[in-house]
């Protein structure tokens, strides 16, 4: 057993779509490069190595484990724990709201590793960054903000009400940070609904950011199409695209965002890995050197 | 890592070595070294150094030792691609000199003696092994893996990496210990702490039953199916997805701890522990399926229609269908013969000799 610490990014991968891990491999590949940790390692839910497996490929003693998810819930809270079989595993331990979940310790039964369990990449407040930062990337346009709307777009479901509030969370951080004229959280399948994005915006440029970690068939199929970018996703689309008198700077998932990879390392951070070198260079050479948060 | 094997011999000797046929020991100041090939007594530092300088034995302890990775998988996966356990020293050496070619599933490894005494590791598909070095794309990043494990020969996307469609075209020419075995995990997520683990007499077998109890969520509906009475619909799922046709691994999951499943695991050399994603994810649908009541329909179809029907299913379910000539009328499932099955019995709503399925 390797005494220094792994990093393990747990991803919900895809048995139809071969791009659905591919945000999980470049960040993990940008960590890597940092040398931070002993290790680090990819595991699925649909892909290999699987959860259940994921620790016995893990050399070392102590792993951080980091969901690569948007929202607590379903499967930080019940999935994740139980096929890795995080001894003991309670939510309680989260001590959470919903959106303020940190980390747990926790002993792993499958292979007795020390586990820093942490909260998902998606609920941490330098997710924030990262969706200013896709604005950024894709209006190509470092100062975006003043003139533009931006829409913090989500799945949304009934099932589970911290799915919302993980998008709600950073739409109010990002309102908070006075950079864009209007800030709103929209959904997929609850209100307020994607479909009617030109809505809720005065703004003639109106930049839509989906909080998704990879893009597949939602961001790039069904929300295209819903907004009215495009007939059919297959035809294509500009960016922006003028739709009722709005300009629509579609980003895709935000999870694809270089900068995301310091979000997984904020995480472990929390947790108590030492990485301040790591996450220095990260948001050096993925765009986010200079915060957009500016606390 | 980089220190003198030698240097590293004589730090190490006080403790005493004994290790692939090497023998070396310290008392007062004296060494003794002793292999197949020689054997010496009383030396001193000076003449131990000068013994072991051009010793293999010594490189290769000192490989084994500091070189390759201590963790217990990897070390004894390296070991085993050499036969170390039964091959004597001399004859795994000169088929190192050679280069010592395994197998791993569809991965073609061969390790060879490096120039200092260490080893180097080619990795290819096995149905590549004839191919010219220059007739392949090279990679040295282990990691590289990664991509060439997504997809196969055709660009399908391969959710399981076990299946046996890995892509050809590519090799590693050169890699070390610790990145061929990197490399393989890429390609074969896992199979090397498992195998570990069963050459151990420790590896952990979930089995069906007890796979199928902890599903929650979209999964949980799976465990109506269990309804005690009897394995063969868990028969018909390890025959569909795990016969070596569709998966390298060899099933060691049975349906539960004391019920044997009826058909064979199969042959691979890597363990499967445990009813994977995809198996779960197809046992939902099917418990989905399997909870409809039969039906009859009647409907007329002519000897050879029947047979063409049956000759369609198999080309689908033995992934055979892109095999078949454009041209080869004579078999079933042959597109052309499909298309015409299609155009007399179907009608304009695509059911089979114009029979409705629900006959409400």
């Amino acid at each position: 057993m390797n005494p220094d610490p792994a990093l393990v990014i747990a991803a919900h991968g895809s048995h139809l779509n071969a791009e659905s891990s591919s945000p999980t491999f470049a960040h993990a590949d940008t960590i890597r490069a940092t040398g931070a940790f002993s290790e680090v390692r990819e595991a699925f839910w649909k892909e290999e190595p699987s959860f259940r497996e994921a620790l016995r490929t893990v050399d070392a003693e102590e792993v951080y484990l980091v969901p690569l998810f948007i929202s607590e819930g379903y499967f930080t809270e019940q999935v994740i724990p139980r096929e890795f079989r995080l001894d003991g595993w309670d939510p309680e331990m989260w001590d959470s709201d919903g959106t303020s979940a940190t980390h747990a310790t926790l002993t792993a039964g499958d292979t007795g590793q020390t586990v820093h369990y942490c909260g998902p990449a998606g609920t941490h407040d330098s997710m924030s960054d990262v969706i200013v930062q896709r604005a950024k990337s894709v209006t190509d346009d470092p100062d975006v903000g003043e003139g533009f709307g931006l829409a913090v777009v989500g799945h949304g479901t009934e099932r589970n009400e911290n799915s919302a509030k993980a998008i709600e969370y950073h739409a109010d951080r990002i309102r908070g940070m006075d950079r864009f004229d209007e800030v709103e959280a929209l959904f997929m399948d609850e209100d307020p609904e994607v479909d009617d994005v030109t809505d809720y915006f005065e703004s003639e440029d109106v930049v839509v950011v989906p909080l998704f970690i990879a893009d597949g068939y939602h961001t790039q199929e069904d929300i295209p199409e819903d907004m009215g970018l495009c007939e059919d996703y297959r035809d294509g689309y500009d960016v922006p695209t003028d739709v009722d008198g709005h300009d629509i700077w579609y980003a895709g998932a935000v999870g694809t965002e270089p900068l995301m990879a310091d979000v997984i390392l904020e995480r472990a951070a929390d947790a108590g890995a030492d990485l301040d070198a790591a996450i220095a260079e990260i948001r050096d050479r993925t765009g986010g050197a200079n915060p957009a948060t500016g606390d | 890592m980089d220190e003198d094997p030698v240097d590293a011999l004589v730090a190490t000797a006080p403790d005493g070595i004994a290790f692939d046929g090497l023998t070396v020991d310290r008392e007062d100041d004296r060494y003794a070294f002793e292999t197949p090939a020689e054997s010496h007594d009383s030396l001193d530092e000076a003449d131990l150094r000068s013994v072991a300088a051009d010793s293999p034995y010594v490189s290769n302890w000192y490989f084994w030792h500091a070189v390759a990775p201590q963790t217990d998988h990897r070390w004894a996966f390296l070991r085993w691609l050499e036969g170390a356990d039964d091959r004597g020293f001399d004859d795994r050496y000169d088929a190192l000199a050679g280069g010592l070619t395994t197998e791993w599933g569809q991965l073609r490894i061969t390790a060879s003696l490096d120039e200092s005494g260490g080893r180097s590791y080619a990795l290819r598909h096995v149905d590549d092994a004839d191919d010219a070095d220059s007739a392949l794309e090279s990679y040295d990043d282990s990691l590289a893996a990664r991509d060439i494990a997504k997809h196969d020969d055709d660009g399908g996307y391969r959710p399981l990496k076990t299946a046996p469609s890995l892509q050809t075209g590519w090799q590693f020419p050169a890699l070390g210990p610790a990145e061929l075995v990197d490399a393989v995990h890429a390609v074969y997520p896992a199979t090397v702490p498992n195998w570990y683990r069963e050459r151990e007499g420790e590896l952990d077998v979930t089995h069906w039953h007890e796979t199928v109890e902890r599903q929650t969520g979209i999964y949980g509906v799976v465990k109506t199916w269990d309804r005690g009475d009897g394995h063969e619909h868990v028969d018909w799922v390890a025959e569909a997805c795990c016969d070596d046709s569709q998966c390298l691994k060899r099933r060691e999951w049975q349906y539960d701890e004391d019920t044997e499943l009826a058909v064979d695991g199969g042959d691979g050399a890597f363990p499967c522990r445990e009813p994977c994603s995809l198996v779960i994810t197809a046992a939902r649908k099917w418990t989905k399926l399997e909870a409809e009541e039969p039906q009859t329909y009647e409907f007329e179809l002519t000897p050879s229609e029947k047979e063409q029907v049956e000759e369609i299913i198999d080309a689908v379910a033995d992934g055979r269908t892109a095999d078949i000539r454009e041209a080869d009328i004579y078999d079933g499932a042959n597109r052309y013969r499909t298309r015409f099955l299609r155009a007399k019995l179907f009608d304009d709503d695509g059911n089979l000799c114009g029979v409705e399925t629900d006959d409400e």
